[in-house]
Parts: C-alpha cells; sequence; structure tokens
C-alpha cells in the first residue's frame, strides 16, 4: 500500500527557501504569485495493515520536526 | 576526567573536538561510533561534534538524534552528566529534544563561514562560568542551518530561566532573538552553533573558544 506524506512549515514559520522560489518565479516573468511555501513529499510503501496510529507515530517520531513542520497521511 | 566524542557518519569535526578535549583534560577521548548502545563506563563528558551526519537527510540532525547510542546521551544528560553539542551536535541535541527549538535553513539561505562576534548572555552555568556577563567573545561558525526557530511562549521561557547562554552581537542567520547557543532546563546539556574547538589557540586567530572547554572540564584557572 502506498501512503503520501506531505510535511509543511507550520503558519507562521519564516520559510527562507519558498521565498527564494518566489522571487525566481518573479525574476522569470511570473507576476501574481501571492506566496510560495516549500515542503517535503515521502511516499511509503507499507503493509496493507497498517495501522493510522502507526502512520501517524512514524510521522511525530521521524518524518515531521512537530516543532516547525505540519503533516498530513494520505491513504489510498 | 574521561570524555567521549560521539563520531556519525557525516562528522568531520569529531577530531577538532578531540584536540580540544584532550588539550584541556590531557587524556584523549573516546571516540564512540554512532552504532554502539553504550557509553564507556564513568563518562564525564560527552561532546557531540559539527558535521553532516547522516548526510543531513531528512533533516539536519534528524537521522543522528534516532541513532542507537543517542539513547545512551539522553540518558546520560538525564543524571547530569554534561553534554555539549556543536553545530551538527546542536542540531542533533534539538532532534532528539534534548534542547528546545529547531535549527532551519540560514534566513539569508547562504552558508556562512567565517568569525563572528558573540555576547554571553549567561555567564553562570557550568560551560559558561568563565566569561564575565555580557562579555563580548569571538568564535567561528561554519553553517547553513543554524536559524534558531522556537514558539513566542518557548523563547520566552527559555529567556526568562536564563537559559540563552551566547547570542550573535550581529545578524548572522536569522536566528529567533540572536540565539547562537541554548542550555538544558538542568543546565548540563549545552547546544551551539559556534565552534568554540576552533578557538584554542592563538594559531586558529583567538582562544576565546579554549575557557569554555576549561570551564566546562573543571580546570578553570
Amino acid at each position: 500500500m502506498k501512503v503520501n506524506v506531505y510535511v509543511t512549515l507550520k503558519p507562521g514559520v519564516l520559510d527562507p527557501q519558498g521565498k527564494a522560489i518566489h522571487h525566481a518565479l518573479e525574476g522569470l516573468g511570473f507576476g501574481g504569485v501571492a506566496d510560495v511555501r516549500a515542503g517535503r513529499f515521502i511516499e511509503l510503501d507499507v503493509a496493507d495493515g497498517t495501522s493510522d496510529a502507526d502512520l501517524d507515530a512514524m510521522c511525530a517520531k521521524l518524518l515531521a520536526n512537530t516543532v516547525i513542520e505540519n503533516y498530513r497521511i494520505e491513504r489510498p | 576526567m574521561k570524555t567521549a566524542v560521539i563520531v556519525f557518519p557525516g562528522s568531520n569535526c569529531d577530531r577538532d573536538m578531540a584536540v580540544a578535549l584532550e588539550q584541556v583534560t590531557g587524556r584523549a577521548p573516546a571516540m564512540v561510533w554512532h552504532r554502539e548502545t553504550e557509553l564507556p563506563d564513568g563518562v564525564d563528558f560527552i561532546a557531540l561534534p559539527g558535521g553532516f551526519s547522516y548526510g543531513d537527510y531528512l533533516r539536519s540532525g534528524a537521522m543522528a538524534a534516532r541513532s542507537p547510542i543517542l539513547r545512551a546521551v539522553s540518558d546520560a544528560a538525564g543524571r547530569g552528566v554534561p553534554v555539549l553539542g556543536v553545530c551538527n551536535g546542536f542540531q542533533v541535541l534539538t532532534e532528539a529534544q534534548l534542547l528546545p527549538g529547531a535549527l532551519m535553513r540560514n534566513a539569508g539561505l547562504n552558508f556562512v563561514c567565517r568569525t563572528v562576534p558573540l555576547t554571553v548572555a549567561n555567564s553562570q552555568s557550568m560551560f559558561t562560568a568563565s566569561y564575565g556577563a555580557g562579555e563580548a567573545i569571538n568564535i567561528p561558525v561554519a553553517h547553513h542551518d543554524g536559524n534558531y526557530f522556537a514558539d513566542a511562549d518557548t523563547l520566552d521561557r527559555v529567556e526568562g530561566e536564563g537559559r540563552v547562554a551566547f547570542r550573535y552581537a550581529d545578524s548572522v542567520n536569522g536566528s529567533a532573538r540572536d540565539i547562537a547557543g541554548v542550555l538544558n532546563d538542568a543546565g548540563n546539556v549545552l547546544g551551539m552553533m559556534p565552534h568554540p574547538e576552533r578557538a584554542i589557540n592563538r594559531a586558529h586567530g583567538g582562544t576565546d573558544g579554549l575557557r569554555l572547554f576549561e570551564a566546562a572540564l573543571g580546570v578553570l584557572a
């Protein structure tokens, strides 16, 4: 079973990389972009019976640093 | 005085740290590989060195914080054994939740590698007792992810408890409240981005880092 994990910076946490990407988009002539936030996408291939609790623990214990990041788990 | 340096794949300041510890204690530290599950018996001081442990995969310090030896380091810290994390070692200590906050990409996105002026914010800790309160010192930094972040409540608490050890005198990396080094609540764990082990000899351009080791290792001149 493929599970998608999206790790994003919490609102309010400054994202220098997102800012740089934003500037680069503007430099390429793409106007009208209000903001850019960069995150991380992780694809897990796990056993079919893997519980939500286990997936949540994987995110909380390793995949995301909950001091600065939120995560969202997407099951098939 | 028995010291140990934890070595991860990708550590690159472990030998500099060993030189500093040996210079001050007269005894070479044990170099402890990340796969070990126990520290040498009777270890009095543990250092987590700078570098790029596990290639900075996932997040700086994230993999190292989950390595087998960190459980032993965490236990030792809980027993009151002094633990010093420098640069990547600081990142490891925050990822291991032995220190509050997190270290993010530098605000300017550049790798910063130069000697920077610091202010000693707490001169009462076991690591900083050899400095004067508010003393200005110069220590080199070399990092990409040194931008200290914690939520406002955490920052207020850490500051209120006098746990900010060092602040940058000038803006270096965007760190919240210019924090360059933080202590745990018991005061026996210090994480700092600047490299004191790179300022222990006049040939380094300064010796301001030496006094940190002298204080922490109990051989104050």
